[in-house]
């Protein structure tokens, strides 16, 4: 003992020389986890990344983060269905973050201060064919620049956008936010050829000199089922109509529209009637409410604007004015079963949405390409049987979302690139899910989810005006700060702050932190504490 | 368009001990790399252990608000044992031990040599154990509250004798099994109707300033500290801090029961100036008592084995105390 001062006994901070972490026989471990609205997004975007940014009022940053993996942030942040919103720990708190917000306002703002995309890698000779100019050919093509690959877009179209175009109405998307991303991709060096249909790929790639070819030609053939039907008959399908909105003088529709079918093209052709002039639209459906494969919000906002359902109903005659259905009932398998029932409703037109079917008279030629119930067969990595033959989007028996269509976009960027390589394909490792039941919420307070404001229903159904409202920029921020960020340390500093031992070092910002193993008894109060489930006690090794 | 809502910045992380949005001198003091870990690693509290955490919460705020000009004094107590077994100590503050009864008169002394030595810069701050207060310590810690010395006082009250093997305190709440109540015969535990509530009686003697705390609500316990180091005279801290030795609870769930034990209404979070209660912590999330008895092996008696309510009648009685504190300071009021 070295000498000390008058009356003092001890030495300041002696226990130092005890090292309590000899104690412990369970050793706390920072981990970062999958947080759920990362797992399913669709479009694998790093949701709770972005929004972490976005809550700092980093905007360019957070915008920036999102368009790693999805070049089109204000067309996701109005027409997704937001699987995320869906998977939010939050809604078990009071509400789901409003994520599809967050990313319309930083899509919006992107598109407001011109911010450009990131630049093309160096280019590495290969040259990609992309068949189909929706979301995931140009999601494709994108992706394949940022590679260092040239791109060849081709499109049947006389402009870029598919379904989005030609599909979604506009009072759901407005084109200035449609064509300011297209536009933005198309600028990184994508050699775009428009209004040419590829009838024979095999061809295509041979003549261009293409050493691989992402097939994104979507699903643009109403489906057809057999109804008998007078001459007078006033029938069309739904992809017609929703694609002649673009441009072209729109269809007389008269004053009574019934529109066949239950999924979300029906939706948009009954919402599009209204808009056109017609006092009654009317949704026939053979199933239930429940069953339905539209999107929810798309069946509240259509009844909102007046579009009448009639459940468990099929045509089985059109005539001039009038139409005959058959009540329906459900059987013990939730099919629906005719009963015999017979009923007449007036109407002025017919507006069949039954589904898309994908024409893929292109791959005719290619015995390798295996076509499977009308969609292109693909592997793991999105490859057809056909090796440097990729496939996405509507065109595969993949989910119809734009947003999925994005995410396949990019899978198969990558699949091409790690193809093009003779590289396996690299799989990032998923964590391990982070689970509302491993969050602390103690920690956060109550902060109830913006609402967006919606257009007047009475003042829809005479525009074509977008129906959903963005957020300001405090809303926006707010919204994004109500995030949990569900198991990824998001430097809080409660671990620092609830060590009875010091046991915690604070590396300082963005640096997170350290256990100090030397002092650390394993009591667990840190993970115990950690608000976002981000430290797991592990058995200490003998 | 929905209205602007101001922008807050407590949504993400806001009752932790940081924020990563806040400026820094608006976060807690523990939160701040450089604060003075006046009690350090490699004392020899149990794993979890409350009370050591309760400490350093406590003269780190302090220190911060004297700027280091601080003097500690300390009954005998667990937080005496474990801090400074010879020849090693803890302790980074001036720190001074006597006698397991006299710390608040000690801490009078030192006041009272400061000032005659004209140091009125330099501050005390006495501490003890339930025991060390309002047992043992309790005839001179009236005296130092009735001559209004200049001493903020903390208790860390966690509810009984812990370091000489959990003999009840006047501070042991009703129905607890220590090993002078065991839980035997048709009254189980500690008996109802005895006890001290040492910030009431501290009120009666209407000193500038009386608070209570736990160490689950870090925020609220380090503003009370800096509060209590603006005033002069005798200010008391009573700060509840789970023991999971004496407890029998999971270190892990020390925080977690000083949460419950104000969740419950069980343990009431006030300030009080000159014999006034002047506020008091809402309960943010109500529950009933068994959920803080359930995970707390002293309680063990009141539940079977599936941690059904054995003995309905006891935690009725329990439930009914809660209820007294909820109505007497207002403890369910809507947060401002």
């Amino acid at each position: 003992m070295s000498e000390l001062p008058f009356a003092i006994s001890l030495e300041v901070g002696s226990s130092l020389a005890n090292r309590t972490g000899s104690w412990r026989v369970e050793r706390p471990r920072y981990v970062d986890r999958l947080p759920p609205c990362n797992d399913a997004c669709p479009a694998g975007e790093n949701v709770q990344r972005w929004l972490y940014l976005a809550e700092e009022g980093s905007y360019e940053e957070a915008w920036r983060a999102l368009v790693e993996d999805n070049p089109m942030p204000a067309i996701m942040g109005r027409v997704c269905y937001r699987p995320c919103e869906t998977a939010c720990n939050r809604a078990h708190l009071d509400e789901a973050v409003g994520i599809n917000a967050v990313e319309r306002f930083l899509g919006d703002l992107a598109i407001d201060r011109g911010w450009r995309l990131p630049e093309p890698a160096p280019d590495g000779g290969a040259r990609v064919l992309v068949v189909g100019g929706g979301p995931g050919g140009l999601s494709a093509a994108y992706h394949l620049r940022r590679l260092g690959h040239r791109v060849r877009l081709v499109d049947s179209s006389a402009a870029l956008g598919g379904m989005m175009r030609y599909g979604i109405p506009k009072y759901r998307l407005p084109r200035s936010a449609l064509e300011a991303e297209v536009a933005r991709i198309a600028a990184m060096g994508v050699d775009v050829e428009l209004g040419t249909p590829v009838h024979d790929l095999a061809a295509a790639m041979r003549d261009g000199g293409f050493d691989a070819a992402v097939l994104a030609v979507g699903a643009q053939l109403a489906h057809r089922a057999y109804i008998p039907a007078g001459d007078s008959a006033r029938v069309l399908d739904a992809v017609a109509l929703l694609r002649s909105m673009e441009g072209e003088a729109p269809p007389s529709l008269g004053r009574r529209v019934v529109v066949y079918g239950g999924g979300d093209t029906a939706m948009d052709a009954a919402r599009t009637a209204r808009r056109l002039g017609a006092s009654d639209a009317i949704v026939v459906y053979r199933r239930t409410k429940e069953r339905m494969p539209a999107h929810a919000v798309e069946v509240e906002e259509a009844a909102e604007e007046g579009v009448a359902m009639k459940w468990l109903s099929t045509i089985t005659q059109m005539e001039a004015g009038r139409l005959v259905l058959e009540k329906m009932v459900l059987d013990e398998h939730g099919f629906p079963q005719p009963t015999g029932e017979l009923e007449v409703l007036q109407a002025d037109s017919v507006v069949l949405a039954l589904g898309q079917d994908t024409d893929l008279s292109l791959v005719g030629g290619l015995d390798d390409v295996a076509v499977r119930d009308g969609a292109l067969e693909v592997d793991d990595g999105l490859m057809t049987g056909h090796p440097g033959i990729f496939g996405v989007g509507d065109a595969t028996n993949a989910e119809r979302t734009v947003t999925t269509a994005v995410g396949q976009g990019k899978k198969a960027a990558r699949a091409v690139d790690a193809w093009l390589a003779g590289t396996p394909l690299e799989r990032p490792v998923r964590h391990q899910l982070a689970s509302f039941e491993l969050l602390n919420t103690w920690y956060y307070d109550d902060a109830p989810k913006t609402m967006r404001g919606r257009l007047e229903p009475a003042r829809r159904t005479g525009t074509f005006d977008e129906v959903e409202a963005g957020l300001d920029e405090s809303d926006a921020l707010f919204e994004a700060r109500r995030c949990l960020s569900c198991g990824n340390c998001f430097e809080c500093d409660n671990c620092f702050g609830v060590c009875p031992d010091n046991a915690v070092i604070k590396l300082g910002p963005n640096e997170r932190y350290e256990f100090d193993y030397d002092y650390c008894k394993g009591c667990g109060i840190c993970a115990q504490e950690c608000p976002c489930g981000a430290i797991v006690m592990e058995p200490e090794g003998i | 368009m929905t209205p602007g809502q101001p922008v807050r910045f407590f949504q993400v992380g806001s009752f932790a001990a940081g924020n990563r949005l806040l400026a820094p001198e608006m976060r807690t003091v523990q939160s701040d790399a450089t604060r003075a870990n006046s009690l350090t690693s490699g004392h020899r509290a149990c794993q979890g252990c409350g009370e050591a955490l309760g400490a350093r919460y406590v003269l780190d705020t302090a220190m911060r608000a004297t700027g280091g000009r601080l003097i500690a004094v300390n009954a005998t107590g667990c937080l005496e044992v474990f801090t400074t077994p010879y020849p090693e100590t803890s302790w980074r503050v001036p720190w001074l031990h006597s006698l397991f009864a006299n710390a608040a008169s000690v801490a009078t002394g030192v006041a009272a040599t400061l000032d005659a030595q004209g140091r009125n810069e330099v501050r005390v701050l006495a501490q003890a154990g339930d025991g060390g207060t309002v047992d043992i310590g309790f005839a001179a810690l009236s005296g130092l509250f009735e001559r209004n010395d200049d001493v903020l006082y903390v208790c860390y009250d966690n509810q009984a004798y812990m370091n000489t093997g959990v003999q009840r305190s006047g501070a042991t709440p009703p129905a607890a099994r220590t090993a002078t109540t065991e839980a035997l015969g048709p009254e189980p535990g500690n008996p109802f109707g005895q006890g001290k509530n040492l910030p009431l009686i501290a009120m009666a003697h209407n000193i500038p300033y009386v608070a209570t705390a736990t160490v689950a609500e870090l925020h609220d316990l380090e503003a009370k500290v800096l509060k209590a180091m603006t005033m002069h005279g005798a200010r008391y801290l009573h700060v509840l801090v789970p023991c999971p030795l004496g407890w029998g609870s999971a270190p892990a769930a020390t925080i977690e029961l000083a949460r419950l034990a104000k969740e419950s209404g069980l343990f009431a979070v006030f300030e009080a100036e000159r014999g006034e209660v002047t506020a008091s912590s809402s309960i943010r999330h109500q529950v009933p008592v068994e959920a803080y008895l359930r995970p707390q092996s002293r309680y063990r008696h009141l539940f079977d084995d599936t941690g059904a309510v054995l003995r309905p009648d006891i935690v009725g009685r329990l439930q009914a105390l809660a209820d007294a504190n909820i109505a007497r300071f207002d403890l369910l009021k809507s947060a401002s």
